[in-house]
């Protein structure tokens, strides 16, 4: 019985992993399943058939995570999906998310749900384009830790001088962009160097392998720092007998802590109430956190429903005006003008693109002064990412996405088919510098 | 037992700390609810395997203390182990729900499908499932399918849009970020949600134990009638085992996962509680769909294949 109470208590890391197409990713996913002992060996050995089957000798572990018949068939990873693995110390849930230029809306999408993101870097190569759009995306998801895995030291004979620049390099350029918490590990995911075992090779190296760390970092932040934001997805009214008088608001804590006796205001209506209860799946509790899923009962018979937000501490003015950075996602770009729904925690409201006040390029060196923008006239492209003026049909009570990942970020949708154009993040994401057309500020405010 | 208190108990010095089970759990009952806020006639699919059973536990807690708003669907191939439909029908009676059931045998008796060579009726489920989705005009459909069973799955969204035929293309998904899940879909279509995407055969077990949850009692050893076939052993019954070559064994089995008779096959296992059945799950070295189906065997994308065309 202990064992698997412990195994009960462990906690849960997501994180994502980013590299250029020749980098080594999918031999370093092989090789962290593999050697935490996560690969079984009926998926081996359908590995290893699969590969004898294209006359490749060694098994080929990038074939156990491109699941696809298109990505077997042209060899590349199409998609984000989704591993994953376990210690003895603490469950993961790996976004492994394709490297090619071409899919940073797949790193996006990753990186939104990650506490950490693995950006690899070949040794041979440094840091290049793709590692700064890496790094760029991390900073601008507000992934909490990012850690640089320069890979292939096997080929530049473990030299330290190798790694120490490439670590310098990369750690200025992600503190540029705020990124506070960078740790380098040299590796060989071929080899197995550092990455679940400590290397033989690198004497010089006095830090964690990459598992070790992926098993330490700190996850979650800490709920009592954080005003309480809690949206309310649905409200529960039993009409029984026994709970003739039940009106209980359901949702899952964006952040913070609430506890029975709390004042909150509703939003965006701004009315002022207490905490009166709170039900914790069923059972009657006095108090609950991010990232729990309870039922809040309120003192005042007020208007409460499904897209109202019950916060604590200091609360977000609902606005009309949105400003945002985002990522297009779509293969139909976004233009000014366009209208679209937004959806917003548990609210989904008519939306106008009203200016597409500039893109930002994310792989600019970016020095002490910021990214570069330029204009967005022509509207975004799939995978672009920029700056936009929105104008809701109904005030939404955002946070900045800064200070919030949950109640600061939003999907534009578009209202004829369903698709999901484009993910935003409320407010400045960057410093950015303009250059060359960008239309002046005036212009779109 | 809170929640609350749960935590703090278990996870050490930060109080504010959730356990990776308690993480798991508040990320599921938020897609029930999200489902419950945006669709108009949700239903869960119910096979009375350990999946749906968690999926209905979770969508119990979710709503409390009001009902579940949803229905059941069990999409049932006639070749049911007896001890599951005993099982679904007690459920159904214990938390006064709703069941439909799609029934492949009918299907089979009325022409729309024919049975096939091998006598396995997992592929046919998809046909009276879509029809059932169709016919009720169910606009969301709960499916226990979780990301680790296969790698094909490994790629499915938590929100899966399929058209009017029910297929699903891996190429058109939408992104999905944030918990923000986007449910829209045109008339006549549908969207899968997959509450279970994020647990793993082993978070579901230790979630059962936690949870105190009840299974029907093939999850546990016991001795059984069956025989060899495509490497597996099979349950002897009605369906169509076994064939004259094949011979009965009485033998000290289990079932990891619940599906068709035809194509599930149990493992060789002593373990009679759930700790037992954690133990060996923990030490296994085969996947729960490698050791016991059949069906995804067939090629290397068999059910990258199946889903296409609307299966789970």
């Amino acid at each position: 019985m202990s064992t698997t109470q412990e195994a009960t208590a462990t906690s849960l890391l997501r994180f994502a992993t980013a590299g250029s197409v020749d980098d080594g990713k999918s031999t370093l996913v092989g090789r962290l399943l593999h050697d935490s002992k996560s690969v079984l060996a009926d998926q081996l050995e359908a590995v290893e058939h699969a590969s004898r089957n294209r006359g490749q000798e060694a098994p080929d572990l990038a074939l156990l995570t491109d699941g696809l018949r298109a990505e077997r068939e042209q060899g590349i990873t199409i998609d984000v999906a989704y591993r994953y693995f376990a210690t003895a110390r603490r469950r993961f849930i790996l976004a492994d998310t394709p490297g090619h230029v071409q899919y940073t809306r797949n790193m996006v999408t990753g990186a939104s749900t990650a506490e950490l993101a693995v950006v690899l870097v070949d040794a041979r190569n440094g840091v290049v384009e793709q590692t700064r759009r890496h790094a760029a995306v991390a900073a601008l998801l507000r992934v909490p830790h990012v850690v640089l895995a320069v890979n292939k030291m096997d080929l530049v004979d473990y030299a330290e001088p190798v790694f120490a620049s490439i670590a310098a390099e990369f750690t200025s350029y992600a503190a540029s962009l705020g990124v506070k918490d960078v740790v380098a590990v040299p590796i060989s995911a071929l080899a197995g160097d550092n990455v679940v075992e400590p290397s033989a090779h690198m004497d010089w190296y006095g830090g964690p392998t990459l598992l070790e760390h992926l098993e330490t970092v700190p996850v979650g932040s800490d709920p009592s720092e954080e005003p309480a934001r809690f949206p309310v997805q649905y409200v529960i009214r039993p009409q029984t007998e026994e709970h003739h008088d039940y009106r209980g608001y359901a949702g899952q804590l964006a952040s913070g802590v609430l506890r029975v006796g709390d004042t909150v205001t509703v939003l965006p209506s701004g009315h002022t109430t207490t905490v009166a209860g709170i039900d914790a799946l069923g059972e009657e509790t006095d108090i609950a956190w991010a990232p729990q899923s309870v039922t809040v009962r309120l003192a005042d018979d007020i208007d409460v429903s499904r897209g109202d937000l019950i916060a604590a501490g200091p609360a977000p003015a609902p606005t009309k005006d949105v400003e945002a950075t985002v990522c297009h996602l779509n293969e139909r770009p976004l233009l000014p003008g366009a209208k679209v729904l937004l959806k917003h925690t548990t609210r989904t409201v008519r939306a106008l693109v009203k200016e597409i006040s500039y893109k930002i390029d994310i792989t600019s060196a970016a020095g002490d002064q910021g990214l570069e923008q330029r204009s967005g006239a022509q509207g975004l492209q799939v995978n672009d990412i920029g700056h936009v003026v929105l104008r809701t049909a109904e005030p939404l009570a955002l946070d900045a996405y800064t200070d919030n990942r949950h109640t600061g970020s939003f999907l534009l949708i578009d209202p004829a088919d369903g698709t999901t154009l484009t993910a935003g993040m409320a407010g400045e994401a960057f410093e950015t510098v303009r250059i060359g057309d960008a239309p002046d500020e005036e212009d779109w405010v | 037992m809170t929640t609350a208190t749960h935590s703090l108990v278990e996870t050490g010095e930060n109080p504010f700390a959730l356990s990776h089970l308690d993480t798991l759990e508040a990320e599921s009952v938020h897609i029930f609810r999200e489902v419950a806020g945006e669709f108009e006639r949700p239903v869960i699919l119910f096979s009375g395997g350990k999946d749906s059973i968690v999926m209905l536990h979770l969508a119990l807690k979710a709503f409390r203390p009001a009902a579940v708003p949803f229905a059941l669907l069990h999409v049932d191939t006639g070749h049911n182990f007896p001890e599951v439909i005993a099982y679904r029908d007690r459920v159904v009676a214990e938390h006064g729900l709703r069941l439909h059931v799609a029934s492949v045998q009918d299907f089979i008796d009325d022409g729309r499908l024919r049975e096939r060579p091998d006598g396995t009726r997992n592929p046919l489920q998809t046909v009276p499932l879509l029809d059932a989705i169709e016919s009720n005009r169910f606009d969301a459909v709960f499916g226990g399918g979780r990301r680790d069973e296969e790698k094909a799955r490994a790629k499915e969204r938590v929100f899966s849009l399929r058209d009017e035929f029910g297929a699903w293309d891996p190429r058109r998904q939408r992104p999905e970020l944030w918990s923000l899940y986007n449910g829209r879909h045109a008339p006549g279509e549908h969207v899968r949600v997959f509450p279970l995407s994020n647990w793993t055969e082993l978070d579901v077990w230790q979630y059962i134990e936690r949870e105190g949850i009840e299974l029907p009692e093939i999850y546990y050893a016991h001795e059984r009638d069956v025989f060899r076939r495509n490497g597996m052993w099979l349950t002897a019954g009605d369906w169509g085992g076994p064939k004259e070559h094949e011979t009965v064994e009485r033998r000290l089995i289990r079932y990891r996962t619940v599906g068709d008779m035809s194509c599930t096959g149990a493992v060789d296992s002593d373990a009679a509680t759930i700790a037992e059945v954690i133990t060996e799950i923990a030490a296994s070295r085969l996947t729960e769909r490698g050791a016991t189906r059949a069906d995804d065997k067939l090629s290397e994308a068999a059910m990258e294949d199946r889903k296409r065309e609307g299966y789970f």
